[in-house]
């Protein structure tokens, strides 16, 4: 069975269609990157797989484990293995992000009926992941991404993948506002994270991340459908030759 | 030609209850004539009514239907149930002093042991044979709010409590207001605290019912005078059962120097309005004045801020926030004055409202009248939703609706509550939060 399966998808927001009958199917163990230009449907994608309110699906399925993740929250989601790492992390004024972690992985164990998590226990792997990430302590006491660079927005998202331990990753344009160095550390924590258990997808307009992330497949999106899939190699070809070829096959 | 505004069943009704109760209160001579007086000017103004500017959003002519008894002094079985109760609202390391339906219980309070300079007694001993300078204070506030005119009639017990100038207190002074749920009845009280100079104290102040308790009436009065370069922390929590109706005010005068710093949260009671009065009457005072009302279902809950600012130098906050869930209704009105003479002064007030139902309401009213001009003041209020892109971050990392809106929530009432100085204080006031946020989950 594998691990995700999204089967001829069409899904509307307000009226419009943005995907119009999309498929993809990803096993555990492999990286997906999934790029296309502005508009494609590539957020919208993983937005529906995350469960944000607000798209409707008209036709498709999308199966996890082969259980229909759409009839599924947002939290039973995420308490299934399910995380999105967002292009534009959210800032949560007076909600420590210590607070915030603890809350979270507990609320994930208590959903899958495993026991919650021992504060020194919580404490010591938080430690251990932000400092391999690069993330101050002090950082960890503030709200939830309040005050923080984009990098350490995107660093804070990586810390949370780290912690939760899901088997399916969605970076959704995880390299955006970043600097090379800063894009360097992120996908240095996201590859550390690559396992033979745990599938990804990566979502970008440029080729540059998959430098850094080296997918086993790549995806070309436009106009709402998956229109090539190959190797990573079709990532350099689009850096050669742009996406224009595929918004006319399109 | 001649308009008679007729008297409602209510206002009728109170006055056969004073009728009835007057020669049972406490306080002959002197006492006895302030409380009938007090009495004429509520009657002259009647219950407020939603025509009368302060009183606009808290009709009490619609709100207050039915005029309860004078609530009978507690039985053997009152204060057992109310021993219960007591239980399970115990606060460590307070001095405890309880009323039972409006009456001094003093089994339940703890009475030994006063710390030096500290002296407390109950209002009925006050006004049946107190000093005529503390009973003089005790009615010092005039009668032109009518409901603090009517418990000026009213009043049967409460604390006196007098802190020599001085001494600062280390324990805590805790008054507990419990409704024994016997009869429907009404409760009138009235305490004061009066702070010497250069002394410090805490003071909390809780209203609850035993189990089982109905409908029940407290009318509440606290008169605070805090003396030159005192201080005075000061908490209170109204965890009233919700058939219940509550009226509290405050009346608080500070000298020069002081600081107050004093915080209010509402989460019970089916109709409540809490009228703090603050007078910063001496030079470089400073006040703290916070609030959170957490409501639900059909619940009712008015808080009405005076601030006033008389002489020069003195400062003053109020962050005040409101989360109104079903069909409740959460008022806040805040009025600074700043005075001719009071220049230099810093006032600044925000409120704002969490509105978690399409059928919640929220009435904020922050006004500023400022007659001097050397002055920084400022005021803001807004009213909103939960935001949806922070509920959908949160969901997404697992958190159930529930437990994203209690997070976020908790997010938006925290400043006000750390704006309390006192740390137990504050865990208190966290910890009743959060008992109002795992009721709701």
């Amino acid at each position: 069975m594998s691990l995700l399966e999204v089967k001829n998808l069409q899904v509307r927001v307000e009226e419009r269609e943005i995907l119009h009958g999309l498929s993809l199917t990803v096993n555990k163990g492999e990286v997906h990157a999934i790029m296309g230009p502005n508009g494609s449907g590539k957020s919208t994608l993983s937005h529906v797989i995350a469960g944000k309110p607000g798209y409707e699906v008209t036709n498709g399925e999308i199966l996890f484990r082969g259980e229909d993740l759409l009839a599924m929250a947002p939290d039973e989601r995420a308490a299934k293995g399910v995380f999105l790492a967002f292009q534009y992390p959210v800032e949560i004024p007076g909600v420590a992000t210590m607070t915030f972690l603890r809350t979270a992985l507990n609320a994930q164990r208590k959903a899958r009926g495993e026991s919650e998590y021992s504060t020194p226990d919580f404490l010591k792997k938080v430690r251990e992941v932000a400092k391999s990430l690069n993330i101050p302590q002090e950082m960890l006491r503030r709200g939830v991404n309040v005050g923080f660079s984009g990098g350490e927005k995107k660093r804070n998202e990586i810390l949370q993948m780290a912690l939760f331990q899901p088997s399916l990753c969605i970076l959704d344009e995880m390299d955006s506002g970043l600097d090379i160095d800063a894009l360097r550390v992120a996908a240095d924590g996201v590859n550390a994270l690559r396992s033979p258990e745990r599938a990804m997808v990566v979502i970008t307009h440029y080729q540059r991340l998959l430098n850094y992330i080296v997918p086993d497949f790549v995806h070309v999106m436009s106009k709402g459908r998956v229109v090539k899939s190959g190797g990573k190699e079709l990532a350099l070809e689009l850096e050669a030759s742009g996406y224009a070829q595929f918004e006319d096959a399109a | 030609m001649n308009v008679v505004v007729a008297k409602t069943e209510t206002a009728r009704a109170l006055s056969d209850c004073f009728a009835v109760a007057r020669d049972r209160l406490p306080g002959a001579g002197k006492v006895a004539d302030l409380r009938r007086q007090a009495f004429e000017a509520y009657e002259r103004a009647g219950l407020p009514h939603r025509r009368i500017e302060d009183w606009k959003y808290t009709d009490l002519r619609a709100l207050m239907r039915e005029v309860l008894p004078l609530a009978p002094a507690p039985d053997a079985a009152a204060l057992k149930r109310a021993t219960a109760a007591l239980k399970l609202h115990k606060i460590r390391s307070v001095r405890r002093l309880v009323l039972v339906d409006g009456v001094f219980a003093p089994d339940l309070s703890e009475m030994g042991g006063l710390e030096k300079g500290l002296s407390i007694r109950p209002l009925r001993d006050v006004l049946e044979a107190g000093d005529s300078g503390l009973q003089a204070q005790l009615f010092a506030p005039d009668n032109s709010n009518p409901m603090i005119a009517l418990n000026s009639a009213m009043a049967t017990d409460g604390l006196v409590i007098e802190i020599a100038d001085g001494i600062v207190l280390t324990q805590p002074l805790h008054i507990v207001h419990i409704a024994s749920g016997g009869l429907p009845a009404a409760t009138y009280t009235r305490s004061l605290l009066r702070l010497g100079k250069d002394t410090g104290a805490t003071l909390v102040e809780s209203f609850f019912a035993a189990d089982g308790a109905k409908a029940y009436q407290t009318h509440d009065a606290l008169i605070v005078s805090i003396g030159n370069k005192a201080r005075l922390d000061h908490v209170r929590l109204v965890e009233d059962g919700h058939e219940a109706f509550n009226i509290s005010s405050a009346v608080v005068t500070l000298g020069a120097h002081a600081h107050l710093n004093t915080f209010a949260m509402t989460t019970g009671a089916s109709v409540s309005r809490y009228q703090p009065t603050i007078l910063v009457a001496g030079e470089g005072s400073k006040v703290e004045t916070n609030g959170v009302n957490l409501l639900n279902g059909r619940q009712h809950a008015d808080t009405t801020l005076f601030m006033d600012h008389a002489v020069p130098h003195g400062a003053s906050r109020e962050i005040f926030r409101a989360v109104v869930d079903d069909r409740a209704h959460s008022v806040f009105q805040g009025r600074i004055i700043v005075r001719p003479r009071a220049q230099k002064t810093d006032a600044k007030m925000m409120t704002r409202a969490l509105l978690l139902s399409d059928d919640a309401e929220a009435d904020n009213k922050p006004e500023l009248e400022i007659f001097a001009d050397d002055v920084t003041c400022g005021h803001g209020a807004t009213t909103g939703a939960l935001d949806d892109s922070l509920l959908f971050y949160l969901r997404a990392r697992g958190l159930s609706e529930k437990e994203a809106q209690a997070l976020l929530i908790q997010a938006f009432v925290g400043e006000a509550i750390e704006s309390i100085a006192n740390d137990d204080l504050r865990e208190l006031a966290i910890s009743a939060a959060q008992r109002w946020l795992e009721a709701r989950a």
